[in-house]
């Protein structure tokens, strides 16, 4: 089955992507660039990383800007869905979500309605394990926004390692955060990852941080030989 | 040991990961587990197990649906079975239930029609199915939403039906049917 993945550059979308291939075929990527940094559906810090991630995977990208306003952003998702189906001829469509009801039943809802298979091969797994499902696989995934207590500038650039990931779930016991990011408290972009043919270089980057709430932003970037 | 029912199209798939692995995150703390794909299930499986859960799958995926044959073991077990979504359609199949199409994907209010052992009160549940079943004289309904119904039980039968998906949401229902079955032990 020729699949299209929800491609937001961070560790679930890499991953489902991965999942996809070892079962069906990836015809093509499918972005939001979302103007909106609050989007409920769009994982938004260095999103145009996604355009050298999807030449290093070797893929199409069927790439959308969206105002990111709540219900407009559907349309704006849907629109760029049926163009891959009709452009790729995908007969579905494969997203990260782990546990967002919210974002998880509109994809359902846009694919249903174009008559389209939706996988979700993340959905409700344990958020530790994935975390080290991404480390097994060598992802080189780093913190590119965070968005809540007790995260801060301290945790921007950071690579998603071990010792982070006790971190992350020591901050789950003590405040209730979800350890992969799932509640919208941090974001990550991978850099490298087994199916990436080159992986990325970062030449330059600029850290923008108020308290609980900042970004990691790639500002230049190229792709090297790994 | 709780026999989990694969019960997407193919063995391996990529439903798997969302259909499946979910249950095995909400039981494998309760009682052990193994899954078989729908077209490998054996009579030693169904005699080595203390229940059998029947995953749910794709809304596209409607396989189960057309292999009734597939399950005339349902109407010959006496373990108990729950079947979420696809395997509450394809319990009321082989039971000779009428399928209606009805599409609801999302939050779903259920109202709680007759006191049961699986839920006191009326709740919101995860939907994702393009079928529902008619009601029928071997089955009791147990809770319903506005359009369709939400849980059976069969009136002779330990085999119940979940049209909502309680791995996602609910999953206390999910493990009050798991617990019910190691108490018996």
């Amino acid at each position: 089955m020729r699949l299209g993945i929800l491609f937001s550059g961070g560790k679930d979308s890499t991953l489902a992507l991965h999942y996809a291939e070892e079962k069906e075929q990836v015809a093509c990527l499918i972005t939001l660039l979302s103007k909106n940094k609050e989007s409920y559906m769009f994982h938004t810090p260095n999103i145009d990383i996604t355009t050298l991630q999807a030449e290093s995977l070797c893929l199409p990208q069927i790439a959308k800007t969206t105002a990111g306003e709540k219900e407009k952003e559907l349309q704006d998702l849907e629109d760029a869905i049926a163009e891959a189906a009709s452009k790729f001829k995908i007969e579905g469509v494969v997203t990260g979500a782990v546990e967002s009801v919210y974002q998880a039943e509109r994809v359902q809802r846009i694919c249903s309605k174009l008559n389209l298979w939706c996988f979700n091969p993340l959905w409700k797994h344990d958020q530790k394990t994935l975390l080290e499902e991404i480390l097994k696989r060598r992802f080189k995934a780093v913190i590119s926004g965070v968005f809540a207590y007790p995260l801060d500038e301290k945790w921007l650039g950071k690579q998603i390692d071990a010792p982070l990931i006790s971190k992350l779930v020591e901050l789950q016991q003590k405040y209730g955060i979800s350890p992969s990011g799932e509640g919208g408290e941090f974001e990550t972009t991978v850099l490298d990852a087994p199916r990436f043919r080159k992986k990325i270089e970062v030449l330059d980057y600029a850290v923008e941080a108020k308290g609980n709430s900042g970004v990691f932003k790639i500002t230049s970037a190229r792709l090297v030989e790994k | 040991m709780i026999l989990i029912v694969d019960m997407n199209c193919k063995k391996d798939s990529l439903g798997y990961f969302e259909f499946v692995v979910p249950i095995i995150e909400v039981i494998k703390n309760l009682s052990t587990w193994s899954v078989k794909h729908f077209l490998e299930v054996k009579k030693e499986d169904l005699a080595r197990c203390d229940a059998v859960v029947l995953s749910g799958t794709p809304l596209k995926d409607t396989a189960t649906l057309k292999q009734p044959e597939r399950f005339q073991w349902l109407t010959e077990t006496d373990k108990p079975v729950v079947g979420i979504c696809a395997g509450m359609e394809t319990i009321g199949m082989v039971f000779g239930m009428h399928l209606r199409p009805y599409l609801e994907i999302g939050m779903t209010p259920v109202k709680v029609v007759k006191e049961n052992p699986f839920v006191t009160g009326d709740f919101r549940a995860y939907s994702l199915h393009s079928v529902c079943v008619e009601p029928m004289v071997d089955f009791e309904v147990w809770a319903e939403s506005p359009n369709c119904i939400q849980i059976i039980k069969h009136k002779r039968k330990e085999i119940y039906g979940l049209l909502f998906h309680p791995e996602v949401r609910n999953q206390e229902i999910l493990r009050r049917f798991i617990q019910e079955q190691e108490t018996k032990k």
